[in-house]
């Protein structure tokens, strides 16, 4: 019986083409809008790369700074000292990094001008964000103490200097400064932004050292836990710090607040300018992108129940003549809902399929800088699932409200 | 075989009542061949409806091989039609977007039957009343004396015990009409089929064992 339905539900599909495109149409351009949403989203809140430590790292993005009558303040990217005194001692942490801002940096070669990003950080950045080395390896704390004119350089930034010539232990002049490549990585997509440059270069080698007295300055910390139970008790002796801070010139400025976040925290903080504060509005940041999710599911999926409906009401002569030969409320429910679930898992090939090429467009568009989506099969399958709940609710419901007719009323076409 | 005893039919639109059938008696005797007749509008569907439990009576009572059958539930009547009951409607109504032979084979769906055995009886049904060259074709596809052997077909291929044919030659030119009438009264003859069959064509119902005459609601003479 089942065989005979898949085989009639087929058929009645062949053959309804407009309406069978329709539907089609409909639970595809559902599915491919769900995934590469989520797809985007989990790219953003679950990085892959090297920022795949991220559910037990914390970071510390942005901070206030205030004078004693708290008329005047500093806000934005901290400052070596602040950084090295307070964050890098926080009793909890495993590790702690501390590294800049990316920088936009010149480098002259023969064959022109290479604009590359780069960055200024410590050893333990490569011990919290886990890159992957094609050539080399990291700098070391000996590099940092013995200050090492040496590089880890991306992948596009070796072609760019290099071509195909062999890059490792060569010399690459940025900025006026020549560093020796010490390690090449995978490019990393800038929604890792915290793990985002070209070229990554120690601390040590900046041209002066008067960063290191700065409170408020362009560097940022990376926090990682051994277990993310701990980041409670990290963000707790984060706060306990704030008003312990030892500031060089407490006259100008005696105060500074702000947190130490979490990805989706941080993400918060930024969309709501929370900076003076400890913690940021991420659930509702959450209970936003989850209304404006369902919002935008709404759209197709009322469409799909629309198409339903309007589908079954319009066999209601067909429904006549089933029952008339004998054919029972639940044999008809059977019916419409095996086609449903059909034209579903018909609709759900292409949604993947689609979402896949989809995906794959935004990646090699340079919309995203080195982006690299994993199509979510997880976030797949809830889609499907959901859209099935849709389809089982939008057939079910005319389809028993038809099977109740009497057979003459259904034969007239549904009016009672 | 069915016996109806002062079988009441009202529809009601809007704010009027319509008495379709008023106080309807009528045996159909088993391998009967029956015909009815009277204007248009007298209730002869509605009759023929009742008669194949496709609707229910507001008042009387309805008897099935001596069982009362009107306060049996909707499931129980769908059963009996399936098992009993083939019916022949004046505008064929077939379903479009299924072929000949699945067109036929729909009342064998409900029935517990073998995909095989299933397509055999429905292209063997097709056989009887002349179609085999267009078993996969498309309803839409054939001319309406066609269209209506398709309906014989499909009426026939459960080998009920009575066919409810409602003006099957209404819609068909005289010589059509005439084939139909051929398969309907052999169908009768040698399977011993009960018919009843609502007609406008006297030359056709003095062909049937029995005429019933009904005038605006009531069996009349
Ligand atoms: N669904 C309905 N709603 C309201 N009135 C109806 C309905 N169906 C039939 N009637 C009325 O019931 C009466 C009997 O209708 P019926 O269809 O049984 O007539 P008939 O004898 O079959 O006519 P015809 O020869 O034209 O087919 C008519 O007056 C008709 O208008
Ligand atoms: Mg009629």
């Amino acid at each position: 019986m089942i065989y005979h339905y898949i085989k009639t539900s087929l058929k009645v599909l062949a053959r309804r083409k407009l309406f069978t495109a329709v539907s089609l149409f409909g639970v595809g351009f559902t599915l491919i809008v769900l995934v590469v949403v989520t797809a985007m989203i989990d790219h953003l809140l679950f990085p892959t790369g090297p920022e795949r430590n991220h559910a037990r790292t914390l970071i510390v993005e942005s901070m206030v700074m205030r004078s004693p009558d708290r008329g005047s303040s500093r806000s934005g990217q901290m400052g070596y000292r602040f950084l090295s005194r307070h964050v890098k001692t926080l009793p909890s942490a495993h590790r702690v990094s501390i590294f800049s801002e990316t920088d936009s940096a010149l480098s002259f070669v023969p064959t022109g001008k290479i604009s590359s990003e780069m960055m200024h950080t410590d050893a333990e950045y490569w011990q919290i964000f886990e890159f992957d080395f094609i050539e080399g390896e990291a700098f070391s704390q000996q590099d940092m103490s013995a200050g090492n004119m040496v590089a880890v350089i991306n992948q596009t930034t070796r072609r760019n200097f290099f071509g195909d010539n062999p890059a490792l232990g060569q010399e690459i002049n940025i900025d006026g400064q020549s560093f020796r490549v010490k390690g090449i990585v995978r490019d990393v997509p800038l929604i890792e932004y915290h793990a985002y440059s070209d070229v990554w270069v120690p601390i040590t080698t900046y041209k002066s050292t008067t960063y290191r007295e700065a409170m408020m300055g362009d560097f940022r910390a990376a926090i990682l836990a051994e277990k993310s139970d701990d980041l409670a008790t990290i963000k707790a002796e984060f706060q306990a710090m704030l008003p312990l801070i030892d500031f060089p010139d407490p006259k100008q400025y005696n105060y500074m607040n702000g947190g130490a976040d979490t990805r989706i925290e941080l993400l918060a903080r930024d969309m709501f300018n929370e900076y003076d504060q400890a913690e940021s509005s991420a659930a509702k940041l959450i209970s936003i992108a989850i209304g404006l999710m369902v919002l935008f599911m709404s759209l197709p999926a009322i469409n799909l129940i629309n198409i339903n409906v309007s589908r079954i009401m319009e066999r209601s002569t067909e429904i006549g003549i089933r029952k008339a030969f004998g054919a029972s409320s639940r044999h008809l429910v059977v019916q419409f809902l095996s086609e449903n679930m059909i034209l579903t898992a018909l609709g759900g090939l292409l949604g993947y399929v689609g979402a896949a090429i989809v995906l794959r467009m935004i990646e090699s568009s340079d919309l995203i800088a080195y982006a690299d989506f994993h199509l979510n099969f997880r976030i797949f399958i809830v889609g499907l699932g959901l859209i099935f709940i849709f389809g089982l609710l939008s057939g079910v419901y005319p389809a028993w409200k038809m099977s109740r007719l009497s057979p003459v009323q259904a034969l007239r076409g549904g009016q009672a | 075989m069915i016996q109806l005893q002062g079988i009441i039919k009202k529809y009601r639109t809007d704010r009027i009542e319509t008495l379709a059938l008023e106080d309807i008696d009528l045996h159909v005797k088993r391998g009967e061949f029956l015909s009815v007749m009277g204007p248009s509008g007298c209730g002869k569907s509605t009759l023929l409806n009742i008669l194949g439990l496709l609707d229910i009576p507001d008042g009387g009572t309805m008897t099935i091989n001596e069982k009362e059958v009107l306060a049996q539930t909707a499931n129980q009547h769908a059963r009996f039609r399936n098992q009993h009951i083939g019916f022949i409607f004046q505008s064929f109504h077939l379903v479009p977007d299924l072929t000949v032979v699945d067109n036929v084979e729909i009342p064998l769906l409900y029935r517990k039957v073998a995909n095989k055995e299933r397509r055999q009886r429905a292209l063997h049904a097709l056989e009887q009343v002349g179609l085999t060259p267009r078993t996969n074709h498309y309803p839409t596809q054939l001319s309406g004396g066609q269209q209506q052997r398709v309906a014989i077909a499909r009426a026939i291929v459960g080998e009920p015990d009575i066919i409810l044919a409602d003006e099957p030659t209404g819609n068909l030119d005289s010589q059509m009409g005439d084939e139909i009438m051929d398969i309907l009264t052999t169908l009768n003859k040698q399977k011993a089929t009960s018919i009843v069959m609502v007609t406008h064509d006297q030359l056709k119902a003095d062909q049937t064992n029995r005429i019933v005459r009904m005038f605006d609601g009531r069996v009349v003479d």
